[in-house]
């Protein structure tokens, strides 16, 4: 039995026609109040994974539970309990943020008397309420996306999916988001399932990572494991003086092997992890070699995709994926 | 937790005006394209009135039912315009994460063609009472007039929906627009069907519904009262709405495939 406020999938497939297997049997446990990061280029199967999950689209073969209920004869339940932005911030830009919320709360079926104060308490939550009478086209791409986890969180569900909720946005837009879904999980006990392309995105926020790639789960752990799991720490060195790059070289390869560096710098891949990075300065000081520049580099998890998949994550990016049509994919 | 149908065709049924009123791209078009097609034709066409059996003397009172056809052409686009936005930009998916129900999704999204609707019908009355255009029928005539050119609007919008859900693309549902207005001008718009004297024409006027809509409006502002003429116009209206009604809903279940 699925736990009330948790997600578990089994051999989820999802198959488009004329098209690719999406989402190619994945597997995966999501505990209450954790976040998960579902990490992965474009054209993965994040999207289709969430529409599956949250009932827009029904799933091939495979079973998937969310908030104990199963998403194909339960869809009603699952969907009185969960919140979800999706990819794209879908808002009306004719009407106003109070105007949006006047709306979600009366879908949601909230009793009459509650919904005004329902909706100006998550404006305020997410930062809009300068804004709420403002039209939504002319708010920039961060207030839409708050807007939109705000909507998503006006019926108090417990389990919330966010697609890309920071994609386009900038920096200062992203970490404000970062720290809401962060608040969320931390003070509300909301469980989120989180689609992201960006590692530090993942890194930042999620308490467990599964990486998609054509399809299949390639990885999935706490980003800590993941990356002990496959990665060393490297440690970069750049000599004060050019020549003595290869006395550098020399001391440095006791620790390691060699790993990509620039040009005027050696970079070896720590045998020891972290705790050598003192014994290299302890080696090098006993050598004589002056150093202008040290940096220990912790694996990322960017190394993890590197690994499992052979390609960086930078770049690795298909065609969008066409969960979003779900006319042009089901008869 | 349920929600009343009521509740949520009523909350639809805001949105939808509020951005039908919002969009003045919608509207002006709507109002001013066919007083502009009733000007140029009521005095372009006035010595039709000539020919032998014309119903009337005033060719602009005759004229006066082809905008409540033409304002009703447009309510396919509006209609389908807006739901076919909300589905390009995941709007639709927004819904369906509600306990929306199907029917108070249509029925809500109607409401702004039918306050579109009647803004036209007043617009047109108006407009053609200041001309000197007469009202057979009186003002019961008129009220008749407003329903059925409400009944009208909702039907060619239930057309839009159609269109929209199948699609969901607000370019496919604007490329209807003119396929609609060939159906217009192959009516009995410009002269009574039995003034027309080109055999294919007048066929072809005869076998397209449009023709008993105009007719109908036609018949309360230029003879009185005409049984067989409301019941023709009101029967067509209410077949393209039940069609389009229908099929909207099975394009919807299509669309929104959520378990």
């Amino acid at each position: 039995m699925t736990q009330p406020e948790g997600i578990e999938v089994e051999r989820l497939v999802r198959e488009f026609k004329k098209g690719p297997r999406a989402v190619d049997g994945i597997d995966l446990e999501v505990a209450p109040g954790k976040i998960y990061g579902f990490l992965g280029p474009n054209g993965a199967g994040k999207s289709t994974t969430v529409h599956m999950l949250t009932t827009l689209l029904p799933p091939t073969s495979g079973t998937a539970r969310v908030a104990g209920y199963d998403v194909v004869s339960q869809g009603p339940q699952v969907r009185s309990r969960i919140g979800a932005a999706l990819q794209e911030a879908a808002l009306d830009p004719f009407l106003t943020g109070r105007e949006h919320m006047r709306l979600q709360t009366a879908m949601h079926g909230l009793p009459k008397p509650e919904r005004a104060a329902r909706g100006d308490e998550l404006l305020a939550r997410v930062g809009l309420i300068e804004a709420a009478d403002r039209k939504v086209g002319g708010y920039s791409g961060g207030m839409k996306r708050r807007l939109d986890l705000g909507l998503a969180l006006v019926h108090r569900p417990r389990i919330l999916f966010l697609d890309e909720p920071t994609t386009g946005l900038d920096v200062q837009s992203r970490t404000a988001l970062w720290s809401e879904v962060a608040r969320l999980a931390r003070e509300d006990g909301v469980t989120v399932f989180l689609t992201t392309q960006y590692l530090e995105e993942a890194d930042a926020l999620a308490d467990r990572v599964g990486i998609i790639d054509h399809g299949r789960l390639v990885a999935e752990g706490t980003p800590t494991a993941l990356k002990a799991e496959i990665g060393r720490p490297t440690v970069e060195a750049i000599p004060r003086d050019d020549g003595e790059l290869d006395a550098l070289a020399s001391v440095m390869e006791r620790f390691g092997e060699r790993a990509g560096a620039s040009p005027k710098g050696v970079s070896v891949r720590l045998r020891g992890g972290e705790a050598d990075l003192a014994n290299v300065v302890r080696a090098l000081d006993a050598e004589g070699i002056g150093v202008e520049h040290l940096q220990l580099h912790a694996p990322s998890l960017d190394d993890v995709f590197l690994a499992k998949t052979g390609r960086s994550l930078e770049g690795a990016g298909g065609e969008e994926e066409t969960a979003t049509e779900p006319a042009a994919v089901t008869a | 937790m349920s929600v009343p149908l009521l509740t949520q065709v009523g909350q639809l049924a805001r949105r939808s005006v509020l951005r039908t009123l919002r969009q003045p791209a919608q509207i002006v078009p709507a109002l001013v394209f066919p007083l502009f097609l009733l000007a140029v034709n009521s005095s372009g066409l006035a010595r039709a009135t000539n020919l032998p059996n014309f119903p009337t003397k005033s060719y602009l009172t005759f004229a006066l039912a082809i905008p409540f056809m033409q304002g009703a052409l447009f309510s396919v686009m509006n209609a389908g315009t807006d739901l076919a936005r909300d589905v390009e930009t995941g709007f639709l998916n927004r819904l369906a994460l509600t306990p929306l129900r199907g029917s108070a999704l249509l029925s809500g999204l109607l409401a702004g063609a039918v306050v579109l609707g009647l803004l036209q019908a007043a617009t047109y009355l108006l407009v053609g009472l200041a001309a000197g255009a007469s009202f057979a029928a009186g003002v019961p005539g008129v009220l008749v007039i407003v329903a059925l050119s409400m009944l009208m609007t909702v039907g060619f919008g239930s057309v839009g929906l159609f269109a929209a859900l199948r699609t969901g693309s607000g370019e496919a549902v604007q490329s209807l627009f003119p396929v609609f207005f060939v159906f217009l001008f192959l009516s009995s718009m410009s002269l009574p069907r039995n003034l027309i004297q080109t055999d294919w024409f007048r066929e072809v006027a005869t076998y397209n519904p449009v023709s008993y809509l105009i007719e109908a409006v036609r018949s309360l502002l230029v003879k009185g009262w005409d049984g067989e003429a409301l019941a023709l116009g009101f029967g067509v209206a209410a077949i393209i709405l039940v069609v389009g009604m229908v099929a909207a809903n099975a394009a919807l279940h299509t669309r929104m495939v959520r378990t």
